[in-house]
């Protein structure tokens, strides 16, 4: 093996990868969030930068990227500091097992992991800890709170995800993401039918892991100011922003792989097939955050714990019995 | 010469983390110090070609137990904020101890001879995992299960009881 070229290609990779997220899923994310918002409260959105608001979140960027960074003076700096690199890390992470489609026979991945969908669900998990760390070194009692409800939300909800993500792997017989979408053979051999309540569950689980609304108890802006972002500013501010965007289209990508047949369609080249279900996911998710309320701490970990988590099980023995006889 | 720097990098990334959560005097620090320390484990473990150990290595360990450690350290009134002394006036019977304990360990390192097991490493180590969990140590599996399933409710019943 050659040391020096792998070197170079996972940092080709790196780099492609995060410009390609910080483009898609945050910039062109957010205003899509912005639009789509706008137009369900009946308001026209970002409207003023470039045509019809296309420059806006462009805009937003520079603007903060020249900010100062704030880092209080009560504050651990380097545990400060670091947080908001984790979230963003860690959200891009798991976009490496994510299947894009295939060009001329090749799949493009980048890297096609015979643990995929475990790896997805460890690099989802490490999110909490930059979330955490970024919530206690504020030394703020909302950054605290904030990051306190997010760790128990998203500690309960990964054990939904992963019944989800088992259930999944049992079906297709393998946990890499490629053959999950090799398994789903034709039209009615997506997932989203045979494994119907496996991916109910994953979609609750997954707004939730997220932090979106109506889970988005973490940084609730009307009660706990913005929870563990309050005290961040400038570009570590826009870190914790793009490490969640990129996470919550990772979130539609795994939704897209596991369930809708990932890059497979008629007609049309994969990867529009591919771009298009994550984009009806995405907007599904957002449709879901203007239209409902925020939920009670107690609803949120009694609807994981006493519905979520008991149809999982039950939903995998259910499949484990079709699969065997 | 690739593998041997790789195994040099993570005792490294490993062993440095270990020493700040011994060491520091902040006690969340030190647990999120324990994160880095789990990942080099978990390289070791893909570097063994245990790749499915390696991901649970990173969701269980890096992403749930250190989780709740920090949970419980910001839940315990006092735990944060304040410096702590990890070390007290035994540090040299410690020292002493611990010196002893490696020099044995290496020793016996160097003296047993390592055996080879016969046949290869299969190629996808999760589903052979999955088939002995289920078939041959099913007896360990199911206890180990019902230790955890105790330990849960025990839990439960001590946290009840102070209403």
């Amino acid at each position: 093996m050659n040391w020096g070229a792998e070197i170079a290609k996972a940092v080709l990779a790196a780099v492609g990868m995060f410009t390609f997220l910080a483009i898609v899923a945050a910039m062109f994310g957010v205003l899509l969030e912005r639009k789509i918002g706008g137009w369900i409260q009946s308001r026209l959105g970002p409207k003023h930068v470039g045509p019809q608001g296309l420059l806006q979140t462009l805009a937003d960027t520079l603007k903060l990227l020249q900010k100062e960074h704030i880092t209080p003076r009560a504050a651990d700096a380097v545990v400060f500091n670091t947080a908001p690199l984790v979230v963003a890390t860690a959200g891009l992470m798991g976009w490496l097992v994510i299947p894009f489609g295939t060009l001329g026979g090749t799949v493009l991945v980048v890297r096609d992991l015979n643990i995929g969908i475990l790896f997805f669900a460890a690099m989802a998990s490490m999110t909490v800890i930059g979330i955490l760390a970024g919530g206690w070194s504020s030394n703020n009692k909302y950054s605290l709170l904030g990051a306190l409800r997010s760790a128990s939300q998203m500690i309960s909800y990964e054990l939904p995800l992963g019944m989800a993500l088992v259930a999944v792997a049992m079906e297709a017989g393998t946990l890499s993401t490629v053959g999950i979408v090799r398994a789903q053979d034709g039209w009615m051999g997506s997932f989203i039918f045979r494994q119907f309540p496996a991916f109910v569950i994953f979609l609750v689980a997954a707004t939730a892991e997220v932090n979106r609304v109506p889970f988005d108890l973490p940084e609730a802006e009307s009660e706990l100011v913005a929870g563990y972002l309050s005290e961040y500013s400038g570009m570590r501010f826009s870190l914790f922003m793009l490490g969640e965007y990129a996470e919550m289209f990772a979130m539609a990508a795994m939704t897209t792989t596991l369930f809708l047949g990932g890059w497979k369609g008629p007609l049309l080249p994969p990867l529009v097939w591919f771009f298009l279900k994550m984009y009806l996911v995405v907007f599904f998710m957002m449709w879901v955050r203007w239209t409902f309320p925020r939920f009670r701490l107690d609803q949120l970990l009694s609807l994981c714990w006493k519905v979520l988590l008991p149809a999982g099980l039950i939903w995998i023995l259910i499949s484990g019995y079709r699969i065997t006889f | 010469m690739g593998t041997l720097a790789a195994f040099f990098i993570l005792s490294a990334v490993t062993l440095i983390p270990a020493v700040v959560v011994v060491t520091s005097k902040n006690i969340v620090r030190s647990a999120l110090a324990l994160v880095p320390t789990f990942f080099g484990i978990t390289g070791l473990y893909i570097l063994l070609r245990a790749e499915f150990v390696a991901g649970i290595q990173v969701l269980i360990y890096a992403g749930a137990i250190t989780v709740l450690i920090l949970f419980v350290i910001m839940l315990t009134e006092g735990g944060t904020g304040i410096r702590i002394r990890q070390v007290n006036e035994q540090v040299p019977v410690g020292a002493l101890a611990s010196a002893v304990l490696a020099a044995l360990l290496i020793w016996v390192f160097l003296r047993t001879p390592w055996p080879q097991g016969p046949g290869a490493l299969p190629e996808y180590t999760a589903a052979q995992i999955g088939t002995t969990l289920l078939s041959s140590m099913v007896l360990v599996f199911e206890v180990t299960s019902l230790v955890l399933l105790i330990s849960l409710i025990g839990a439960i019943i001590i946290a009840r009881r102070e209403r």
